[in-house]
C-alpha cells in the first residue's frame, strides 16, 4: 500500500503526485479489498443471550420527518417515529388479526353500525396525567375538524356520533355499516386533550416536542442530524428492553451503507444489489449483519388508460398481458427479490385469492389475441389498424425500478410489434400533469396499501374525477357492487369470499398488468436479539420492543459519531 | 463615493421585486403544488382535503393574487410558514403562547452552509494564491505544468466520487475520520474541548473536498493575472531599477495581480449561500442547497421564496461590497466613481 510513501513527495511542490498516488491507493482499495485495516473488533455476534434491558440502537432514515402528529404530518418518515410514541385504540398482531392497543375489548352493535371501546383502566401518560376516552373523543374531533385539513380524514368523517359516555368508554356510530372502520381506528394516533386543547394542531410546537403513550418518548431532535427516543417510564403497556433508540437522517444511501459498514449504525433497508450481491461478497459485513426479506404490502403495475383507444379493448389488454415476461422483470431488475402476482393483496393474507394464476408469458397467444383485435403487420413490422400503428407512451415517475422494467417492456412489445416509447418525469409533474389530467396511455405505477382489503377508492367507478385515484377509468359494474358489498359485511368470511370474487373480476379484465411484488429488504446488526424469526406476517417490525441487545454487544461508548 | 452607495442600496430595492416577480411566476409555471407531493398520493387521501389544503394556501386564486399576497407579507418582512406539514416558520422563529420557540428554516440551515462554504472558500483562497503566483513565476516550467495538471485532475474529478472514495478510506477502512453527519450521537456530554475537535473533524471532509475541486479556477484567474502583470511595462522598470524579485513580485505585481480576485469572490456570493445539493446529501448536512432542492421538489413555494429572496438580497449586496472594495482598491475604478 502506498498509504505512507506520498508523505516524504508531500513536502516538494509535486501536491498533484501525492493527490494522484492517494487517489490509486483508494481505487485499489475499492477493487483489491486489500487494505480493510479495520481494528478487528474481536467481538463473536452469533452467540445468543437472554433479554436485559439497557444498551442504544441506532438506525438510518433518508428523510426527516416534518412533525410527529401523524394526522397531519401525513409522510411514512413521521409514521415511523411517531408509532413508536403513540398509541392507537386497536392493533394488529403478529399474524394480522385485530386486537386492543389502548382499548381492552370492543362491541360492535347487533346493526353493525355502532362500535363501543373500552379502555385499559389506568393508562397514564408520558407525562404522567391520566389518559381517558376524553383524548380519544378529542383525537377523533381533531382529525375530523376542518381546520386540521387531515389527508386522512374520510375514514373518521363517516362517523355520524362519537362520545365518551364515561372514562373509560368510547363509543362511534355510522351512518352506515362501515367494514374498514376497525381497521381504521388501528391507525389513529391518541393524542393527549391536556396539551393540546385550544392549539392550532398544524402550528403547534407539540409536532417537534409530543408526549404520548407507547414504549418511547422523544428525548431530543437534533434537526437535520437525529432523533433520539428513550424509554417511557410511564408506558403501562410494560417496558420496551431496549432503552434508547436513536435514528439518524442521512439522505443518501450510500453514505447510509458506509455508516454501516463502518458499524455507525445498526440497521438499514438494502436495495437488492445491496441485499444480493455486496453484502454476500463481503464476508466481514456478512459476519455481523443478519439480512431479512419480507414482503411489503405494495406492488408495481403498468396501467392502461381505458378512455384511450385501443386500451378500452379487453383482447389488447390481454395481449400485452401475455406479452411481458414478468419472471425477466423480476429476476433482471429485482435481482429475483420479488415475486410475481396475481391479485391487490398481499400473498398469504386471507385476501389473496389463492387459486388465481398470473398471465404466463406467451407472446403466441399475444399475436393472436391482437389479430381478433384487428392489428396486422405492417411493412415496417409494427402493427397497425384501420392505417394508424399500434404506438404509445410508457409514463413514469423517476424512480429507477420503474424505468428499468419500462425498457425490458419496451423490447418484448417490440418483438411482438407494438412500437413503445418511455417517458420518466419528477413526481409532482407527473402527477399534475399527466395523471390528474388523464392524458397518458400507459404508466408504469406502484400502490403501497393498507391491511384492510377494501380498495373502493382505486376501482370504484364513481372514483375517477380527477385527483381521485381510478385514474385509469376502469368501470365494471360487477366490480362495483362487491365493492360496495365488501365495504359493508364486518364478517371475515364473507368478506373473505366478496374479495375473492373481486380479484378473480380483475384479473380477468385485465385493467393493469402486475408486474410484481417487490420484498422490503432490511439489514440488522447481530448484536440486537429478540427479532422473531421466521418474520410474522406484520413484518419484522412487529413486537420490536421485545430486542435487546446483550450487555457484551453494546458500544462502549457513541463515539463514530 | 457615498453617494455611488447609496445609490447602489437603493436601486437594489426595484431589482428585488422584479427577481422575486420572475422567480414566483416562474416557480409556478412548474406542474403542480404541494397536494401532489409522494405522501398524498395514498388512496386513504381524499381529492376533498386536497382540495381544503389548496384554498388554506390560496393556491386555488390566480397567480398574481397570490404574488400580491406574498408581497404583502414580505413588505413587513414576514417570510410566512412552510407549506409543508406543520408550518415551521420560512426564515426566523417564533415563540407561540406558551413559549415554545421553533427556529426558522433558514435560520437552521443558512449558518451551517455560510460556515463550510467560508472555510472552504478561506482555504481554496490560501492554496491557490500561492500556487497561481508560482505558476506565473515557473510559466511553462515544471511547476506550472505540474500545478496545472493537478488542478486539471482536481477539476474534472467528479465531488461526489471523490467524496464517496474518501468517505471509504477515511471513514470505513481506517477509522480517522466520521462518515457524515455534523456532530457525534455524544456530542452534548463532550467537554468544550473535546466538542470542537468532534465539529472540526465532522467538517473536514466537506470542507476540503469541494475547495480542492474548486482549486483550478481560482489558481488559473491568479496566474493569469499574474502573468499579465509580469509582462507590463512598470515590472520591467521596476526590474532595471535593480529591485530585488522578490519585491517586484510581491510588492509591485501582487496587489495589481489579484485585483480580479475581488470580483472573482464577488461572484462566489451566491454559491455561498445557495450550498450544494450533492454534498449536502452525501455528508448528511442539513444546510441551504438540501432545503431548496427538497422545497422545490415539494413545491414549498413559501420555503423557495424564502431562500431565493434572501439568496438574491445576500447576493446583490455581495456585488455591492465587491464593487465597493474594487473602488477602494483601485483607484481608477475610485476616480470614475467620483465623476460618474
Amino acid at each position: 500500500m502506498n498509504i505512507n510513501t506520498p508523505a516524504s513527495i508531500a513536502n516538494t511542490p509535486l501536491i498533484d503526485i501525492f493527490k494522484f498516488i492517494t487517489t490509486l491507493s483508494i481505487l485499489s482499495c475499492f477493487t483489491f479489498a486489500s487494505c480493510s485495516q479495520q481494528p478487528e473488533a474481536s467481538i463473536d455476534y452469533n452467540k445468543s443471550y437472554p433479554s436485559q434491558d439497557g444498551g442504544t440502537m441506532i438506525s438510518a432514515m433518508t428523510g426527516e420527518p416534518s412533525g410527529l402528529i401523524f394526522m397531519v404530518a401525513g409522510e411514512s418518515a413521521s409514521a415511523a417515529i411517531a408509532s413508536n410514541i403513540f398509541n392507537s385504540l386497536l392493533k394488529y398482531n403478529g399474524n394480522l388479526d385485530i386486537e386492543g392497543d389502548l382499548a381492552e375489548s370492543w362491541q360492535i352493535s347487533d346493526d353493525q353500525k355502532t362500535i363501543t371501546f373500552k379502555l385499559k383502566p389506568n393508562l397514564l401518560w408520558a407525562d404522567g396525567k391520566p389518559l381517558t376516552s376524553a383524548d380519544v373523543l378529542f383525537t377523533w374531533k381533531t382529525v375530523t375538524d376542518e381546520n386540521t385539513r387531515s389527508p386522512y380524514a374520510s375514514d373518521y368523517q363517516l362517523v355520524s356520533n362519537a362520545e365518551a359516555t364515561d372514562a373509560l368508554t368510547f363509543k362511534v356510530t355510522y351512518g352506515q355499516v362501515y367494514a374498514p372502520a376497525l381497521d381504521s381506528w388501528a391507525s389513529l394516533h391518541i393524542l393527549p386533550k391536556h396539551l393540546l386543547a385550544g392549539q392550532d394542531i398544524r402550528t403547534t410546537s407539540f409536532a417537534r416536542k409530543p408526549v404520548g403513550s407507547n414504549y418511547y418518548q422523544l428525548s431530543q431532535w437534533n434537526h437535520g442530524e437525529n432523533l433520539k427516543l428513550t424509554r417511557n417510564p410511564n408506558s403501562v403497556l410494560g417496558q420496551a428492553a431496549i432503552d434508547q433508540l436513536v435514528t439518524r437522517i442521512i439522505p443518501d444511501n450510500s453514505a447510509q451503507f458506509l455508516e454501516l459498514m463502518a458499524d455507525n449504525i445498526d440497521s438499514m433497508g438494502l436495495d437488492p444489489i445491496k441485499y444480493s450481491r455486496i453484502i454476500p461478497a463481503r464476508p466481514e459485513l456478512k459476519k455481523n449483519l443478519n439480512l431479512y426479506k419480507e414482503l411489503g404490502n405494495s406492488y408495481t403495475y403498468l396501467g392502461f388508460n381505458l378512455k384511450h383507444k385501443p386500451f378500452d379493448d379487453i383482447r389488447v389488454r390481454k395481449a400485452i398481458n401475455y406479452a411481458i415476461d414478468k419472471q425477466e422483470i423480476i429476476d433482471g431488475v429485482y435481482l429475483g427479490l420479488g415475486i410475481n402476482i396475481s391479485s391487490p393483496y398481499k400473498p398469504g393474507t386471507r385476501w389473496s385469492n389463492p387459486t388465481l394464476k398470473p398471465y404466463s408469458y406467451d407472446p403466441e397467444k399475444s399475436r393472436a389475441l391482437l389479430k381478433e383485435a384487428g392489428f396486422t403487420k405492417n411493412a415496417n413490422g409494427i402493427l397497425e389498424r384501420d392505417g394508424k400503428p399500434f404506438a404509445f407512451e410508457i409514463i413514469t415517475n423517476q424512480n429507477k425500478e420503474r424505468e428499468k422494467s419500462a425498457v425490458i417492456i419496451q423490447r418484448r412489445l417490440k418483438e411482438i410489434g407494438i412500437d413503445v416509447k418511455i417517458r420518466a418525469i419528477e413526481w409532482a409533474s407527473f402527477i399534475s400533469r399527466f395523471i390528474n389530467t388523464g392524458d397518458f396511455d400507459v404508466v408504469i405505477l406502484g400502490w403501497g396499501l393498507g391491511l384492510d382489503p377494501d380498495q373502493y377508492n382505486i376501482w370504484h367507478s364513481s372514483q375517477q374525477a380527477p385527483g381521485q385515484f381510478n385514474f385509469i377509468g376502469y368501470n365494471n359494474p360487477t366490480v362495483d357492487k362487491l365493492l360496495e358489498q365488501g365495504r359493508s359485511e364486518l364478517n371475515p368470511d364473507k368478506r373473505q369470499e366478496i374479495y375473492h370474487t373481486f380479484t378473480e373480476q380483475l384479473l380477468a379484465d385485465s385493467p393493469i398488468v402486475y408486474l410484481s411484488a417487490g420484498y422490503g429488504l432490511t439489514a440488522i446488526h447481530k448484536r440486537i436479539e429478540g427479532i422473531v424469526n421466521p418474520i410474522p406476517p406484520a413484518g419484522i417490525g412487529y413486537d420490536s420492543h421485545k430486542w435487546y441487545i446483550p450487555k457484551p454487544y453494546r458500544r462502549n461508548q457513541i463515539s463514530a459519531n | 463615493m457615498l453617494k455611488y452607495s447609496i445609490k447602489r442600496v437603493l436601486w437594489m430595492i426595484p431589482m428585488l421585486i422584479g427577481i422575486s416577480l420572475i422567480s414566483f411566476f416562474i416557480m409556478h409555471l412548474a406542474p403542480g403544488d404541494i397536494t401532489n407531493n409522494e405522501a398524498a398520493f395514498n388512496p386513504k387521501a381524499s381529492e376533498e382535503s386536497r382540495q381544503k389544503l389548496r384554498e388554506l394556501y390560496n393556491l386555488d386564486k390566480p397567480i398574481i393574487v397570490q404574488y400580491g399576497l406574498w408581497l404583502k407579507r414580505m413588505v413587513q418582512f414576514d417570510f410566512g410558514n412552510s407549506f409543508a406539514t406543520h408550518q415551521k416558520p420560512v426564515f426566523l422563529g417564533t415563540t407561540d403562547t406558551d413559549g415554545n420557540y421553533t427556529k426558522g428554516m433558514i435560520e437552521e440551515a443558512l449558518p451551517i452552509t455560510l460556515m463550510i462554504n467560508l472555510l472552504g472558500l478561506a482555504i481554496t483562497l490560501t492554496l491557490a494564491i500561492p500556487l497561481g503566483i508560482l505558476a506565473a513565476r515557473k510559466y511553462q516550467r515544471w511547476q506550472d505544468k505540474s500545478i496545472t495538471l493537478f488542478n486539471f485532475i482536481g477539476f474534472s474529478i467528479p465531488g461526489f466520487w471523490l467524496s464517496l472514495l474518501l468517505m471509504y478510506w477515511l471513514g470505513v477502512a481506517n477509522n480517522w475520520l466520521p462518515i457524515s453527519g455534523l456532530h457525534s450521537l455524544n456530542y452534548e456530554n463532550l467537554s468544550t474541548w473535546d466538542q470542537l475537535k468532534d465539529s472540526i473533524s465532522h467538517l473536514i471532509m466537506p470542507v476540503i473536498i469541494p475547495s480542492v475541486t474548486g482549486l483550478a479556477g481560482i489558481t488559473l484567474f491568479v496566474k493569469n493575472g499574474m502573468l499579465d502583470v509580469l509582462n507590463q511595462d512598470y515590472i520591467t522598470t521596476a526590474r532595471a531599477k535593480g529591485l530585488g524579485e522578490h519585491t517586484v513580485v510581491y510588492t509591485h505585481a501582487l496587489r495589481n495581480a489579484l485585483l480580479p480576485l475581488i470580483t472573482i469572490i464577488g461572484l462566489s456570493i451566491p454559491g455561498l449561500i445557495g450550498g450544494s445539493v450533492i454534498a449536502e446529501t452525501i455528508f448528511a448536512i442539513p444546510g441551504m442547497g438540501k432545503l431548496f432542492y427538497d422545497a422545490v421538489l415539494m413545491r414549498d413555494f413559501p420555503v423557495v421564496m424564502g431562500v431565493l429572496t434572501i439568496g438574491s438580497a445576500l447576493t446583490l449586496l455581495g456585488n455591492l461590497l465587491a464593487d465597493i472594495a474594487y473602488a477602494l482598491a483601485d483607484p481608477r475604478v475610485r476616480r470614475g466613481v467620483a465623476r460618474g
